[in-house]
Order: structure tokens, then sequence, then C-alpha cells
């Protein structure tokens, strides 16, 4: 189907079909949403109120046939940062959209009154329906019900009571091939889909194709581009282990954040391991391997049985292992499902909200180790929205304040993720310097400081930190517009089949004559818009910093802070 | 024993299948990190990083009495 813009008024209540601009035509999923937010959102707006825009698009190469293309990204300003945000997950609506011809849909403006609207997306356009059965209900609950009024087969964008409350830790749900959620995690987009009172989105499914100019092209560089990806040894550990492969590398490696990021190793680190969960998942009769999207094969994800073998998570992700473990000392692997599992349900980004109650700990609301009191506050408190459970799920940097905490691991107010900074220099520069606030996808280091991939780069050292968080941070707002799963990434350094073969797919579909640098120059294009969005928003150089503790709090086992001068991370920019 | 060094060795992933998790082990003083790979029956192409005390090291670095040598195979995530 011919590619369009579908654009909901939530203030009118109106939706209308357009054309895609020109200007638009050899963009996707963020440099799309980035692109679009940065052209019609007033930088200083409020990211709750009504001139904020949910801009949802799929990928270049999404709804099509090419291996683990079926990434969707939502961008907005977001509340939680005040920068401009992308978040992308798999699940079955980036390819359902594609199908469907959606490049993008945007929502923007504000209903008057009280009431909700789900939005239908079918092949004839968007439709704008009052809801009242879904409100209040957890992710779970609304993808049963909406399975019922429907079929089964329908995409579903949701949100949880979190996004109902606006709170800033509020994520966006994504439905996957099996009727489970993938998380649109970070930077509270819940809470602005919750603004404009949108409780969910619905696609219905069609017979539609993505329109591919030169089908034979596209399927040999197909075949070599899945190749490149099957063949990778990275590739198939993570179908073996997940992305919690990476407990035990991190820990031997001392930047595993430990108790409120205090130290850089856990000594509960082997039973929260990628190899206990292996274990415990095959015991316990779920899936080790398992694909967030259809034609993904990598497979990552996971299904994580209870001990009654009855269902309780999957996209257990490395990250969310790693904040609910180690960060807040939980070394009890159902514990940390559990938590998982109600995050999930309640709609809240399972790296913020962990961090959070880790910086709640030191702020003594429980002990450290107390798993199942963080599930119980989960519970009680942030699905019920109590002050408290309000607090909590507005992320670390509200729990702090609220606390008296001084020892809080934001930047941007955005919770830092799991590798510690002192002890991986590289990763500390992409959290100062991101254009999103501290998350670790957005120029991976580790790959170069850690596990050997693109290189190697000494994890302590100085040297070549900043250029390599760059070349990184660009790549990977590229790999960010195609619809690819960052993952095609541990391939893409170290294969040199496996980049041209992608761009031959994009040249294939869209009949275009791309080169590796175009790809590259599009990724410094997006980094610019995402920037040059963020200082007339009043972001400056003073806001690539880390917190202050890091400079001054020494980390064992190498007992290093973080001593990268300010000068060298303002070079991050000399591009 | 003179020339000799105990030291203790930590295997992950699939390494650990039909070997161990962590074990001390006593080697010739002067053996290096590949031929402790090599009598442990892993091939060195799948080994992706090597650590000794917590720093990364090359396959042809020898430590000494007392160290901790973590061997992982190829593997990521993030």
């Amino acid at each position: 189907m011919a590619e369009k813009i579908y654009r909901v008024n939530m203030t009118n209540l109106t939706t209308s079909t357009e054309p895609v601009p020109d200007k638009w035509l050899g963009l996707g999923g963020r440099g799309l949403t980035s692109t679009i937010v940065a052209e019609e959102v007033e930088p200083t707006c409020h990211p709750l109120g009504g001139k904020n825009k949910l801009v949802v698009a799929p990928g270049l190469l999404s709804g099509t046939v090419a291996a683990n293309s079926g990434r969707l990204s939502i961008g907005a300003k977001s509340p939680l940062t005040g920068t401009i945000k992308e978040a992308n997950s798999g699940g079955t609506a980036a390819q359902m959209l594609a199908k469907l011809g959606c490049k993008a849909l945007i929502i923007e403006g504000l209903p008057k009154g009280d009431a909700w609207y789900t939005l239908l997306i079918s092949e004839d356009g968007v439709t704008i329906q009052e809801e009242q059965e879904l409100v209040g209900k957890g992710n779970f609950d609304v993808v049963a019900t909406i399975g019922k009024r429907t079929d089964e087969k329908h995409g579903i964008i949701t949100i949880g009571p979190a996004g109902e409350m606006k709170l800033s830790a509020a994520n966006i749900s994504i439905k996957d091939p099996d009727s489970h959620l993938r998380s649109s995690g970070r930077g509270g987009l819940g809470a602005v889909m919750g603004s404009k009172r949108v409780k969910c989105i619905i696609i219905e499914p069609t017979d539609a194709k993505v329109e591919i100019v030169d089908q034979e092209k596209f399927t040999e560089a197909n075949r070599a581009f899945t190749k490149a990806l099957v063949d990778n040894p990275i590739s198939q550990a993570l179908g073996t282990y997940g992305t919690n492969v990476l407990v035990n590398i991190i820990n031997e490696a001392g930047a595993l954040p430990t108790r409120n990021f205090t130290s850089g190793q856990f000594d509960g680190h082997e039973e929260i391991s990628g190899e206990t969960m292996h274990d415990t998942i095959v015991e316990r009769a779920g899936k080790p391997k398992h694909n967030c999207h259809k034609g993904c094969v990598i497979q990552c994800s996971q299904i994580y049985n209870d001990k009654e073998k009855k269902y309780k998570t999957s996209g257990f992700e490395y990250e969310s292992i790693w904040a609910m473990g180690a960060d807040c000392c939980v070394d009890n692997l159902d514990h940390i499902a559990e938590a998982d599992h109600l995050m999930d349900d309640i709609g809240v980004d399972s790296i913020e909200t962990s961090v959070a109650m880790g910086v709640a700990m030191e702020g003594g609301l429980l002990e450290f180790g107390d798993g199942e009191g963080i599930c119980r506050i989960l519970r009680e408190d942030v699905a019920k929205g109590t002050p408290l459970g309000r607090i909590i799920g507005c992320g670390a940097a509200s729990v702090g304040r609220a606390f008296g905490v001084t020892r809080v691991p934001v930047v941007k107010n955005q919770a830092i993720p799991a590798y510690d900074p002192r002890a991986v220099k590289g990763i500390g520069i992409t959290y100062a310097t991101s254009t999103q606030g501290a998350d670790h996808t957005m120029g991976y280091t580790i790959a170069t400081n850690i596990l050997g991939v693109g290189g190697s780069v000494d994890p302590l050292s100085h040297e070549g930190q900043v250029e390599l968080s760059r070349n990184l941070q660009i790549a990977t707002a590229a790999i960010d517009s195609t619809g690819m799963c960052l993952f095609i990434a541990f391939a893409a350094l170290d294969d040199e089949k496996c980049l041209p073969a992608l761009v031959d797919m994009i040249n294939a579909r869209f009949g275009a004559d791309l080169t590796a640098d175009d790809v590259t120059n599009l990724g410094i294009s997006i980094l610019k818009t995402e920037r040059a969005f963020n200082e007339a928003a009043g972001f400056t150089n003073k806001d690539d910093r880390l917190p202050e503790f890091f400079y001054e709090e020494p980390i064992a086992p190498h007992n290093v802070v973080w001593d990268i001068p300010d000068e060298e991370l303002d070079k991050f920019w000399d591009f | 024993m003179a020339g000799e060094i105990s030291i203790t060795v930590k295997l992950f992933a699939f390494f650990r299948e039909n070997r161990f998790k962590q074990q001390e082990q006593t080697f010739p003083a002067t053996i290096t990190v590949r031929e402790i790979i090599q009598r442990l029956g892993i091939d060195p192409e799948e080994v992706g990083v090597t650590m000794i005390n917590s720093r990364h090291c090359t396959l042809d670095q020898t430590p000494v009495q007392g160290d901790q040598l973590a061997i992982f195979p190829v593997i990521g995530g993030g």
C-alpha cells in the first residue's frame, strides 16, 4: 500500500490521512519520529500539555521479510528528561503498521473532559472510539480483553495504570506474537499517551504487503544479511542465555552497579546470572529462546515460568535483572521475575523503576535485598497510585528528592542503567552526551570496552572513549531508523558482509542508491536534529555531566572515580 | 612445589558444560592463558574475553600465583 501519514487530533477528536512529504520519504523509525517532533513540537512546551505530540513510526524495512526488522519507534518530548525522546521495541505493531502503509502516526492535542479513547487503525485509516471497558486495567488484561473483543491477530499498543496516571516512568507496551508484552520503556512516553487520554491503539491485520522495488535484489541481500546474523557467535549465545548472559561478565569486570551504585560487584551475581536463568527456565519447561517479533533470527527473549511451571515473564532482560537484582541486592530470580511481571502490567519502565527502588532503599524505605517488599510496593502503591507509588513511579530522581538522597544515578533525570561509568569510561561518555538522558542503547560502548566486539578499548583508560561513543551513537541513530533490532550491530561491527547487505536491502526496497556513507550521514543528521531540539528547550553542555558522586566516590574493585575532564566530554559534539 | 603456581580458574556460559564454574588449579609457573585454555579442552577460537583479576588480558599473558583467571566465550547483550 502507498505510504501515508496518519494524524489524530485529540482536541477536536478528528483524524486525517496525509501524503508523505518528500522530505520525510527517506526516513523511518527514530529518524522520522525525531524529525517530526523537532519540526512540529515547541521545544519549551510542557511534555504533558496540548503542544506535545506522540509520534509512532515503523522502520524503513519494517513489514518486509528482512530478518530482525520489526522494531517500532515512538517519539515525543519526554516528561522524564525534558529532552527529545525515542523509545523502540519489538512486538507485532511495527510490521502491521508498515503493511497498512502507515509511515507515521501523529497524535496531537488534548481532549477536554474525562473520557478515555481507543484508536483503531485499519485499511480505511484511523478512527477514534470512546473507551470504557479498558480504563484502569493492567496491560495483560488489556491484551486479553481486546483479544476477546476482536481476535488475537490484532496489534496492540497500550498503556497501563501508570500511563493513565501520567507517571514519568510510564512506558508504552506493544503486544508480541504470543500476546505477551514488549515495552517502549524509557523516558515516560506512556505518560504522554495518557495525557492525550489514549488508552490503547488497536491495529487491524491486513493482507496488504509492503512494496519492494527490486524483489530479486532484496531477497539476495536478505539472504546474506540473515546469514551474517545467524553465523555470529553472539547471536547464538543470546538465543541460549538471553541478554542476561552479561551479569557475570560485567560483575567480573567490576562494573556491575551494586547497592545503589556503591560497589562494582555483587555477591549474589551467580544466583541472578544468565547461566542460572537458563537452567531454571529449562527445569521449569519454559523457553530459553523466543522471538519478540516475526522474522527475528536471534531470539534473545525467553519464557520464564514460575515454580508451578506457569508463565511469569518474557523479555526478561539483563538491565531489569541487574536493576532489581544487584542494584537492590535482591539475589532471588523469582522475586525479580515477579517484579518484572508487575512492572510490565502496571506499565512502568523496569530500569527507571528499579533504580528508583534502589534509591528508596538507601533512603530507608526498605532493606536492601527485600525482593518481596519491592513486589508489595509495586502492587499496593505504584499500581494503585498512592502518594508513595507516584513518587516511585516518577523515577529515581523523584525518589531522591522525596527522600533526601544525594546518591542518585541519573543523567538529565533518567536512571543510569547496568554498567558503572567509573569502571567503563566509554559508556559514561554515552550517558553524559546522549540526546535522551542516560541510556546504554544510545551508544553501546560495552561492546568494545568489555566484550571485544568492534575492536578493543581499555574500559579504564581515557584514550579513545569519546571517539568510540560518538561512532556508536551515530551508527545507532541510523540503525534505529531502519526498524532493525540493535543487536544486528554485533554482526555489523565484526562481519564485513553484514552492513553492505543491510544497505542493499534498503536500496532494493525503495529503488534507492545509498552508500554506507549515506547511512552514516543519516545518523549524524538525526543526532544533530535531536541536539538542536534540546538546545532550543534550554539544555547546554553543563547538562552533559554525570552526577557529582561519580567524581568523588571510588568504586570497588578497581577503586576508580569518574575522571574524564568536562572539556573532553564537550568534544563529543565536534563533528 | 617450586616452579608451580596455583590460580583460580572461572568459566562462564557453555564453557561450564562438562567442566566447572570455578576451580583452584596448579600449573607450571611459565604457563600462558592460551595454554591453560587448551589444557581445559577449549578451542581458543571460541574464546571471546579473558580477564586476570578483573582486568582484560591477552592469551599470551602469564598469570602469577594467586591470580583469578576468568574465561568467557564470545558473548553480547545489552
